[in-house]
């Protein structure tokens, strides 16, 4: 089987029902279009140059350039999950949380996928590599995104609460615990629905993909499998540090609250 | 010593000062709104950054933990919180003849929190900071939301006490009458600073 090969005309067609999309939107003054649009333009933006440098790096497949391009996903998902938080952290923090527990979790679970699971020549190949890593980055991504929102959510909204507890001298980690377990579950819930969706009501992508450039779909489905897994653990991981340290990082030394190092909602 | 000592102690609305309540000593504190006067408990409490050191008896503030120190010196807050259900998954011990001194059936332990009234609220609120035993009582207006009745019921409990536990209370008052009944000393806060009210 070989993949047929989409043309510009044919992406352009994709487009166009887009484009109507947000002329719908402008209809309906529905205040999303534009958003809509840039977003859209970004996407054929951003996955057209990683096309391009993947196909570069296919080529010349030195170890430090592939390094250098699993940094760059790793920091632009860390500016991501900050950017989703409705009050981020101050200063270095902010980006911070969610760049290092990306890294502790998407970084080491791809690293055993590749040098333990999956075994390629070499393991750093590009080919497993690349799309491994972003699979992983971009799905722990929102389930950190989503723990680490909740946690800094609630402690602002229950900060009465919180204090209350603290002024009956009880320590950080008892008067914050009820949030912080609600915000790790919070991040949890989408992965552990993707997985019992999965292959009854969703098709993945991954698995999509592979079909439809010729693999044998049971090879695909064990991929799929796997990816799954890690995509579990990983969001697991990465969602518990990044909730401990944000929690942690929500009181200081003397174990006060302080929502001062929150920054306050943009809008 | 002294039941609290503060020394050069500071808030963002309080210039440096130095304060000392004896052991069993009330002092009532009043003031403009906005004057700090919630924000100064706060942060002796240690609950807000502030300047300067406070003394609980001979323990420093800076040699014990956060959560050690508020079990020593215990906070009323104006508006007190209540994270779970039930009233008495917020005590860890309860003496419930002390439910009966502030008018207060046995069974309001069980109670729902959300159907409690604002002045059940405080007088349980009172019950549950005591039932720490603190050495120091911080109140913050702890008889604002009560009738009478209950307002004599709370100061005659406080007073017996900060008598029977030799308990320094530092005590946020509007009401002058209340100012003489309960304590020794007034002090208002006026430019930035503690003044005695009367001499």
């Amino acid at each position: 089987m070989e993949l047929i090969r989409l043309t510009a005309f044919d992406l352009s067609l994709a487009a166009l029902l887009v484009l109507a999309l947000a002329l719908l939107s402008f209809q309906l003054s529905l205040g999303i279009g534009q958003r809509l649009l840039i977003a859209a333009l970004r996407t054929v933006m951003q996955l057209s140059l990683l096309g391009l440098v993947l196909k570069f790096l296919f080529v010349q497949s030195h170890p430090m350039l592939i390094a250098a391009l699993a940094l760059f996903m790793l920091i632009v998902a860390g500016y991501e999950v900050m950017a989703r938080q409705q009050r981020p952290f101050f200063g270095y923090w902010g980006m911070g949380i969610g760049t290092l527990s990306m890294f502790i979790s998407s970084f080491s679970v791809t690293l055993i996928a590749l040098s333990v699971i999956i075994q390629a020549e070499p393991w750093y190949s590009v080919q497993y590599t690349i799309p491994l890593l972003g699979m992983m980055l971009g799905n722990t991504m929102s389930g950190i995104a989503i723990a680490l929102d909740n946690l800094t959510q609630h402690a602002w909204q229950q900060q009465r609460e919180i204090e209350g507890r603290l002024m009956m001298g009880h320590t950080w980690e008892e008067a914050i615990r009820e949030i912080r377990r609600n915000a790790l579950r919070s991040g949890l819930i989408p992965i552990i629905n993707a997985m019992a969706a999965a292959g009854v009501v969703s098709l993945p992508g991954m698995m999509t993909g592979q079909i439809l450039a010729g693999s044998p779909p049971f090879e695909a489905a064990k991929y799929q499998i796997l990816i799954m897994l890690l995509i579990a653990a990983g969001t697991g991981f990465g969602a518990s540090a990044a909730v401990w340290i944000g929690s942690r990082r929500l009181f200081d030394e003397r174990e006060r609250l302080r929502l001062d190092r929150l920054r306050p909602p943009r809008n | 010593m002294a039941g609290l000592r503060l020394k050069a102690f500071s808030t963002p609305l309080l210039d440096p000062f130095d304060l000392e309540l004896e052991p069993g000593e009330c002092i009532t504190l009043s003031g403009p709104s906005g004057s700090g006067k919630s924000r100064l408990l706060r942060a002796i409490a240690d609950l807000d950054p502030h300047g300067g050191e406070a003394w609980c008896d001979d323990t420093a503030q800076h040699n014990v933990s956060g959560p050690a120190w508020r079990r020593k010196v215990g906070l009323l807050p104006a508006e007190s919180a209540w994270w779970s259900e039930q009233v008495s998954d917020h005590f860890t011990r309860l003496d419930k003849t002390a439910l009966a001194h502030l008018n207060l059936p046995t069974k309001s332990t069980e109670w729902q929190v959300n159907r409690l009234s604002s002045g059940e609220r405080q007088r349980l609120a009172l019950l549950r900071l005591l039932s720490g035993q603190p050495q120091v009582l911080l109140l913050d207006e702890p008889t604002a939301n009560l009738d009478k009745g209950n307002i004599d019921l709370a100061e005659t409990l406080i007073e017996e006490w900060r008598k029977t536990h030799d308990t320094a209370v530092l005590w946020v008052t509007h009401d002058p009458d209340q100012q003489r009944r309960v304590g020794s000393h007034s002090l208002v806060i006026r430019n930035r600073g503690l003044v005695s009210a009367w001499n």
